[in-house]
């Protein structure tokens, strides 16, 4: 194994990293902007550049040493770029002295010759990388005084990216990222010097299911959005992790809320499931549903029509429903869209307070989002989880495909939905008439709530603390972003700078904190009612029972998923190694 | 330990302690000062006119292409008492931005003028506006409408900046 010498601190590393490579996975920094360390090495930049050297060696093989011992270094006389510069056994590297500043400030100040001064139009701002390198590796100033040159600021690359090419620094990172990742290689630079720009080939879009991550592989802010351009500045925002709702992929996100809205859904790295990468369904498919159509209240069918009614009032009503029947004649159907601790609880119930084994839920298949990269067919977070939780062994009476025929033949006569829209099932839909009881906690209003007798507001992934289970069966946690009633204080410090210190008579945080509640609270608010007697705080307590009382979570909990960035079923005693996550956005301190 | 006079009566004169001296002393200053000009204004009839140092109430700054500011949220970013509201819109123009929504909250306003201050396009300045009275809280929110102002009329406040600049 090489070990090198980076501004003197020793660094073991394999044989073939470059520098940069040896760097990152050792915490340290290299200013760079064409690097990335899933893409191809491009070496156009000259931001990363370093001075390397080695050893002196005298004439018969030894290493020359000073006066003090140490031995004598020999530089290359020009400066080396770390991204392009593979280790060896020895090296020393000085990423930070005076020639190598000399030569930052000097890569910046040709950089920003004829960039734009947009910064205050442009989306970038304030988690730009040339901003922040203007700010830590330029001397400030610029000895250019001609006009800057202008290109074409508004260029539709495809539906989902725009290109500013003013704003471009020609790093190709999106080329490239178009080449390797996306496979959909439409995008070339055209003209040479400051008249370089990037073109789409003729009569191609670059409309790939990925597109959008060329936005936040590009350095600046050349590239956006057309669904979040100037929705917002980004330190107006919170930005809190999630897991991506799409599907099964269970990528990792971030979520970018102000005024109690989902403004944007952003990957976060996570090295063992989507890398740095996201799909532009997940992207934009998947919070409108968060932030519009909702349930704000519990609600009781009475004389043909849904009225609101306080909580303690629907949670009697249902219990008080649910007892008119007998166990074999109510099904519950859970959801692979819910939590495993949702799902916990509400098989729990239906086993232990209810004494009904008929639960199952709906999968939700779509072949035509499989791809061979991220893509999968199946549509919901935690088919797994559900599955492992509701346990194939203790198999249901009945099973979901049996439903339609149970209903209409009158063996069921009490149907409780958790977190289900009937989504590619929608011919069951018309059996519920059937039903003598329809309770559903659900988010949106839907075909299935306008037949409910009682509707349960549930509140969104984005609302609860949880874990789901992804297809690779990895259990990932994840917390809220958005404000309920029920959430307030947890929410507290991670709410945006504006919602956090928005007072009534402010225009500003007129959002809606609504009255839903995690399915679990709500389940476990029936279950006390009809004479259980549970005591979960958080969803935590129940994660906990989960993992004592079900082999395939054993010794989980949420601080090691958090750790770990997520544990296989089964295997939790043999997690994968924590890894130095690369950002090509955020600056770690150093 | 030095002895110092600390009663009343040890520290007054006799004329002082009698106390006519003093009063006609005042009398004659109330005189003298009834003959001299008078500074008081008689407002509201009569307003007073602020220099173009004066911090009065925020504005836009109105042109006749429309209003100047972008929308790039700095202002609102920079109010220590969080009064300004900024939502951008997109425009056809060359800025590429319009502010959508634009509201300062005269309740938290505190008057420094940091907004103006960190404005990149001389959109936000102190106006001379110093009558602020409002009838409720919802009337104390000002919209763009009431914001923007014509550029005529702030001519001496944009001079003022320039001459600090
Ligand atoms: S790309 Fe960065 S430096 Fe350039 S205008 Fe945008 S924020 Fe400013
Ligand atoms: S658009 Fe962005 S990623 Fe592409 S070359 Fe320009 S700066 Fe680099
Ligand atoms: S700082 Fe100026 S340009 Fe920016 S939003 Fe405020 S008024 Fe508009
Ligand atoms: S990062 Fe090395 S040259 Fe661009």
């Amino acid at each position: 194994m090489p070990q090198i010498f980076i501004d003197g601190k020793k660094i073991e590393t394999k044989a073939g990293k470059t520098i940069i490579e040896a760097a990152y996975e050792n915490g340290m920094q290299v200013p760079h902007f064409c690097w990335h360390p899933e893409l191809s090495v491009a070496g156009n930049c000259r931001m990363c550049l370093v001075e390397v050297g080695s050893p002196k060696r005298s004439a018969d093989g030894s290493v020359e040493l000073d006066e003090n011992n140490n031995p004598v270094i020999s530089y290359i006389p020009k400066l080396q770029i770390a991204c392009g510069t593979p280790v060896s056994d020895g090296m020393y590297v000085n990423v930070n002295n005076a020639k190598v500043i000399e030569a930052q400030e000097a890569v910046m100040e040709f950089l920003l010759i004829n960039h734009p001064l947009d910064c205050p139009i442009c989306d970038e701002a304030g988690e730009c990388k040339l901003q922040d390198y203007a700010f830590n590796h330029s001397n400030g100033e610029s000895r250019f005084v001609e006009t800057k040159n202008h290109k074409d600021k508004r260029q539709k690359w495809g539906p989902n990216v725009m290109y500013d090419a003013e704003r471009c620094i020609s790093c190709s990172r999106c080329i490239r990222y178009a080449q390797e990742v996306a496979k959909q290689d439409v995008l070339s630079f055209v003209q040479r010097g400051d008249h370089v720009t990037i073109k789409v080939a003729d009569g191609e879009e670059f409309d790939n299911p990925y597109s959008m991550n060329v936005i936040e592989i590009c350095p600046v802010g050349a590239l956006t959005s057309p669904d979040f351009r100037f929705k917002s500045r980004v330190w107006d925002m919170s930005f809190n992790d999630s897991i991506s709702f799409a599907d099964s992929t269970g990528s990792n996100t971030k979520l970018g809320v102000r005024n109690n809205e989902i403004l944007r859904v952003q990957p976060r790295t996570n090295m063992y499931v989507n890398k740095y990468w996201l799909s532009d369904d997940a992207r934009l498919n998947h919070y409108d549903f968060v932030n519009q159509n909702r349930i704000t209240e519990p609600m009781i069918r009475i004389d043909g029509k849904l009225e609101k009614v306080e909580w303690q009032d629907a949670i009697q009503e249902t219990a008080i429903q649910i007892n008119k029947f007998k166990p074999s004649e109510i099904f519950f159907l859970s959801s692979a869209k819910a939590t495993n601790e949702d799902n916990y609880a509400f098989q729990k119930f239906a086993r232990q307070v209810v004494k009904s084994n008929n639960i199952d839920f709906f999968s939700h298949i779509d072949k035509s989002f499989e791809d061979n990269f991220l893509g999968v067919a199946d549509r919901s977070p935690n088919s797994n989880g559900a599955t492992e939780i509701l346990g194939g062994s203790q198999s249901s009476n009945y099973k979901v495909n049996e439903l339609a025929g149970a209903i209409s033949s009158g063996k069921i006569k009490c149907l409780i939905v958790m977190e289900e829209d009937f989504k590619h099932h929608e011919h069951i839909i018309e059996h519920l008439d059937k039903l003598e009881l329809l309770v559903v906690m659900y988010y949106n209003h839907n075909a299935v709530t306008n037949k409910a007798h009682i509707v349960l507001a549930a509140s969104t992934y984005a609302e609860i603390e949880g874990t789901y289970t992804n297809k690779d069966k990895r259990v990932q946690h994840f917390t809220p972003a958005i404000v309920t009633k029920e959430n307030m204080r947890f929410m507290g410090l991670k709410m945006s700078r504006l919602d956090k210190f928005g007072s009534f008579n402010d225009r500003w945080t007129q959002h809606e904190a609504r009255n839903c509640k995690q399915s679990w609270k709500i389940i476990q608010a029936v279950a006390n009612a009809m004479n259980a007697s549970w005591s979960y705080k958080r969803s935590e307590d129940i994660f906990e029972e989960i993992s004592s009382k079900l082999m395939g979570f054993k010794n989980m909990n949420y601080d090691k998923l958090d750790l770990h960035q997520g544990l296989i079923l089964y295997r939790a005693d043999r997690p994968d190694p924590i890894l130095n996550n690369y950002d090509s956005h955020v600056m770690k301190p150093e | 330990m030095n002895n110092t006079k600390n009663t009343e009566a040890e520290r007054l004169s006799f004329w002082e302690k009698i106390y006519i001296p003093e009063i006609a002393k005042g009398l004659g200053l109330t005189l003298k000062e009834m003959f001299k000009p008078k500074f008081t204004r008689q407002y509201p009839e009569e307003r007073w006119e602020p220099e173009g140092s004066y911090r009065g109430r925020p504005v836009l700054v109105h042109e006749d292409s429309g209003e100047r500011c972008v929308a790039c949220g700095l202002c609102s970013r920079v109010c220590p008492a969080l009064a300004i509201e900024v939502q951008a819109g997109e425009t056809d123009k060359d800025k590429e931005r319009f502010p959508a929504k634009f509201e300062i909250n005269m309740l938290r306003c505190i008057y420094c003028g940091f907004c103006e201050e960190v404005c990149p396009e001389e959109a936000i300045v102190m106006s001379k506006d110093y009558e602020l009275v409002f009838q409720s809280q919802q009337e104390a929110i000002m919209d763009k409408e009431r914001l923007l102002v014509p550029v005529a009329q702030l001519q001496d406040r944009l001079e003022f900046l320039r001459q600090y600049r």
